[in-house]
């Protein structure tokens, strides 16, 4: 069973992405700073699952898996996902 | 040390080892999922006593824990490279920083922890039941979530100190590092709930 | 059990390699997942044995209205251990535990399953997790508040809540790390040319099955640790006193719950797919409708939960989208029977032990199946819900459905894992029995339900007393059917007639192909697939 071949990355790629969520962390904080009423919310979930996209797309090698691994991932987050938007079905509109 | 360059031999599948644990990394999505889900349930129910509730949490603390679990992701991350690169004294010193970042993580913890236990705060205080039921599902939720999440941390460390030694040992070479990029994965997974921890406790202010 | 003696090619069965250990330490220490399979059978037969005198005590109790045995308390402690020890320690493991190890890497071609010493740890702490559910029997006494463990009961009981949730917690994880093996062996260790088309279908109800235990369980692991936070520090998260909502225990309990019944039923359906072909002599029509609908089932399965709450308080909008998604998920169930009778008509059948039960499990499954139809329909719950009709709808469709499909199984299966006969004259006298007692047992449910009468009640009104009566008998045959079938087996198993007939039924798989027991290592050579499964020339 021949697997694709160990893809080592560089530590000039970790440290770049590094910088890049601490620039997406300082953009979270500073972003309270604003009066966003109820995209305060939705602005920190962007911010924080573009920060996790890249952790499993980088930190954690997806980006250069075996396609099959992003498929499962990316299933696993819908599924999460439908759960929490049918159990709004019922907090939602009581 | 050095056998041979193959990712593995006849009897070891490293890839069935990487599928394991993103398979195991799936379950504990949903573990902290379903703590997610009564968070954004109870969230929705009191909305003003949250927000009222996230600013006795200290942000700065909240922000600096949060970089250090960043750069022990990057660290640990890295030493995958190292490994590759035959450089074992920087893959032990890789791991080393990043036990150490985990470690000053559990003790800010602690530290913001028993601030809030002076203040009389803790799951099921007499103190929250006076303040109300949106402090107490508040407060409970912190608690417990971020509870459950240094409990990872501490399986995490485990994990790491287990590496650094058979790192040490070369049980862990550039030909057979598949449990060194599990740990890692691990590491990164504890990594990714404090990233939605973060601004759900200390950024809704 | 006892070994079979080496026959003319000289070769070891699983059963006579010990591993260089000798006794108990043969089994409890062996990373084979054919030893591991049985392990799980005899651990498993020994619980069932409790469970159902559990049960028969109920029924006993319900003979009459009134005391007969046991007032309320120690009745509702009975119906919520014998609803834990069926649920977690019986159907849940089911099929996969003891057919899914010990089939699943021969079906595939591959000499174990991925993780063989995760195997035997999985068992271990199916062990643990027993104990810690008797552990709860004793002091304050097994929790009363049902299997389902609901709060706010569930924080304020005084009976030992947290063992049996710790038990439950605890056989979850074995439940996950079994789903995680059979993933990743069904990904890694196909046999050369096997494609995924090319697998058969026990081995794709075990992948479906898998996900949802990987994917469903880490649910009730968090939902039991947030009980345990509510008896032990007060937390508050389903005390409406604190600002908790009882109905948020039911939703996260149910996430896992719902999903659950697919991973008892989806393994169920795979076994019936392997022995109608065989028995009918044809293959299995819509091959590839039944892998699909094995997964839409796996899939819309995980998203209607909420018809266990249709009366519990929530939104309109949350009741006609659980109920529309319920009868959704029917179809895909529905069309695996058609391909069953498809596949059995105009095929040559012949009417063996295991096709029996195959054929009355489907009988029993389209009931079970219908009523859920009935039950999932919102103004007709409204009156059946938390009545006998529940009870009755889901032993059709659970304890018929994986029951029958083990019974099934264990008889398909039975020479090829003991290098045993059974006497299948005894054993068409079991099933005889235990299919009268079954229907008689549960189905005047149904109409008891319709009536009125609530479940999980001690008592009832005298009007209710007829039906009670002959329930409770169907109860006793059903039991005698079931000793039947158990001593046939087990005796058959240490004494039966020794037989190294690879292929006694005329299958097409590849355990088929496999000697009488299978030797420790399944293949001498790892084969390689060329063709289709289920074909009959």
């Amino acid at each position: 069973m021949s697997d694709t071949t160990h893809h080592i990355v560089p530590y000039r790629t970790y440290a770049l992405i590094l910088l890049l969520l601490l620039v997406l962390t300082s953009t979270s904080v500073a972003v309270t700073q604003i009066e966003l009423t109820r995209w305060a919310t939705i602005v920190a979930l962007l911010l924080a699952s573009t920060k996790s996209a890249i952790v499993l797309a980088i930190f954690m090698h997806l980006k250069f898996d075996q396609t099959v691994y992003k498929v499962m991932a990316i299933f696993v987050v819908l599924v999460i996902t439908a759960v929490i938007i049918l159990t709004f079905l019922d907090y939602g509109f009581r | 040390m050095s056998e041979s360059i193959a990712h593995h031999d006849e009897h070891r599948d490293d890839e069935a080892s990487k599928l394991g644990i993103w398979l195991f990394i799936f379950t504990e999505l949903l573990f902290f999922g379903g703590l997610f889900i009564t968070y954004a349930v109870y969230r929705h129910a009191h909305p003003q006593a949250f927000h009222m509730a996230a600013q006795q949490l200290d942000v700065a603390v909240g922000t600096i824990n949060t970089v250090i679990l960043l750069i022990s992701s990057m660290t640990i991350a890295m030493a995958t490279t190292s490994i590759q690169k035959k450089d074992k004294r920087t893959t032990l010193i890789l791991i080393g920083i990043t036990l150490v970042l985990a470690l000053v993580f559990l003790v800010n913890k602690y530290f913001e922890w028993s601030a809030k236990i002076d203040h009389g705060i803790w799951p099921g205080s007499p103190l929250l039941e006076e303040l109300g039921k949106g402090d107490t599902l508040f407060f409970g939720l912190y608690f417990f979530m971020t509870g459950l999440h240094a409990l990872h941390i501490i399986i995490g460390m485990i994990l790491i100190i287990v590496i650094f030694v058979r790192v040490r040992k070369d049980k862990i070479n550039f030909g057979n590092f598949q449990l060194l990029e599990n740990g890692g994965l691990y590491w990164h997974l504890v990594d990714l709930i404090w990233i939605f921890l973060f601004p759900l406790f200390y950024l809704i202010t | 059990m006892s070994s079979n003696t080496t026959d003319n090619t000289g070769y070891k069965s699983y059963l006579e390699e010990d591993g260089g250990r000798k006794g108990i330490f043969k089994w409890i220490l062996s990373t084979d997942h054919k030893r591991i399979g049985l392990l799980y059978l005899y651990a498993m037969m020994l619980w069932f044995c409790v469970g159902v005198v559990l049960g028969l005590l109920m029924k006993l109790e319900l003979i009459a209205p009134g005391k007969t045995l046991m007032e309320a308390q120690a009745y509702n402690a009975t119906f919520t251990v014998h609803g834990v020890i069926m649920i977690f320690l019986i159907v849940i493991p089911g099929l996969p535990a003891v057919f899914g190890n010990f089939m699943l890497p021969i079906q595939i071609g591959a000499k174990d399953v991925a993780f063989p010493r995760l195997n035997l740890f999985s068992w271990y702490i199916y062990i643990l997790g027993g104990i810690l559910v008797i552990i709860s029997l004793f002091g304050n006494g097994p929790p009363d508040t049902g299997w389902t463990f609901y709060a706010p009961y569930s924080f304020k009981t005084g009976t030992n809540m947290l063992p049996a949730a710790l038990g439950a917690f605890v056989l979850g994880f074995s439940s996950i790390l079994t789903g995680l093996n059979f993933i990743v062996t069904i990904h890694r260790m196909r046999a050369p040319g096997m494609t995924w088309f090319k697998m058969p279908l026990f081995p794709w109800t075990l992948y479906g099955t898998a996900w949802i235990q990987l994917l469903a369980t880490p649910i009730i692991g968090i939902t039991l640790l947030m009980v345990a936070g509510e008896r032990i520090l007060g937390i508050g998260f389903f005390d409406p006193a604190k600002g908790g909502d009882p109905l948020l225990y039911q939703h996260l309990f149910w996430i896992y719950s719902h999903p659950a019944v697919y991973i008892m039923i989806l393994p169920a359906m795979g076994a019936i797919s392997e022995i109608i072909p065989t028995f009918a002599k044809k293959t299995i029509f819509g091959y590839k409708a039944i892998v699909f609908s094995t997964l839409a089932i796996a899939f819309v399965g995980y998203f209607v939960w909420g018809h266990h709450m249709y009366t519990s308080g929530m939104s309109g909008a949350a009741l006609w989208a659980f109920s529309l998604l319920t009868f959704i998920v029917a179809i895909p169930s529905a069309i695996k029977v058609f391909n069953w009778i498809s596949t059995m008509h105009q095929g040559s059948i012949s009417t063996e032990i295991p096709f029996l039960w195959a054929a009355s499990f489907i009988f029993i499954f389209m009931i079970g199946g219908l009523t859920g139809l009935v039950l999932g329909s919102l103004a007709i719950d409204v009156h059946v819900h938390d009545t006998a009709f529940v009870v009755a709808h889901f032993h059709f469709i659970v304890f018929g459905g994986v029951g029958f499909a083990f019974f099934g199984a264990i008889h398909y299966w039975f020479s090829k894992i003991f290098g045993r006969k059974y006497d299948p004259s005894w054993a068409k006298t079991g099933w005889i029995i235990f299919f009268i007692g079954f229907v008689t047992l549960y189905g005047p449910m149904f109409y008891l339900g319709i009536k009125g009468m609530p479940r999980r009640y001690f008592d009832y009104l005298e009007e209710f007393h007829g039906p009670n009566i002959i329930s409770t008998l169907g109860a006793m045959v059903m039991v005698a059917g079931f000793l039947i079938i158990l001593v046939n087996l087990i005796k058959s198993a240490r004494h039966g007639e020794k037989t190294t007939e690879m292929n006694p039924w005329g299958g097409t798989n590849l355990e088929w192909q496999v000697p009488t027991p299978p030797p420790l290592e399944n293949f001498d050579e790892i084969p390689v697939i060329d063709k289709a499964t289920y074909k009959y020339d």
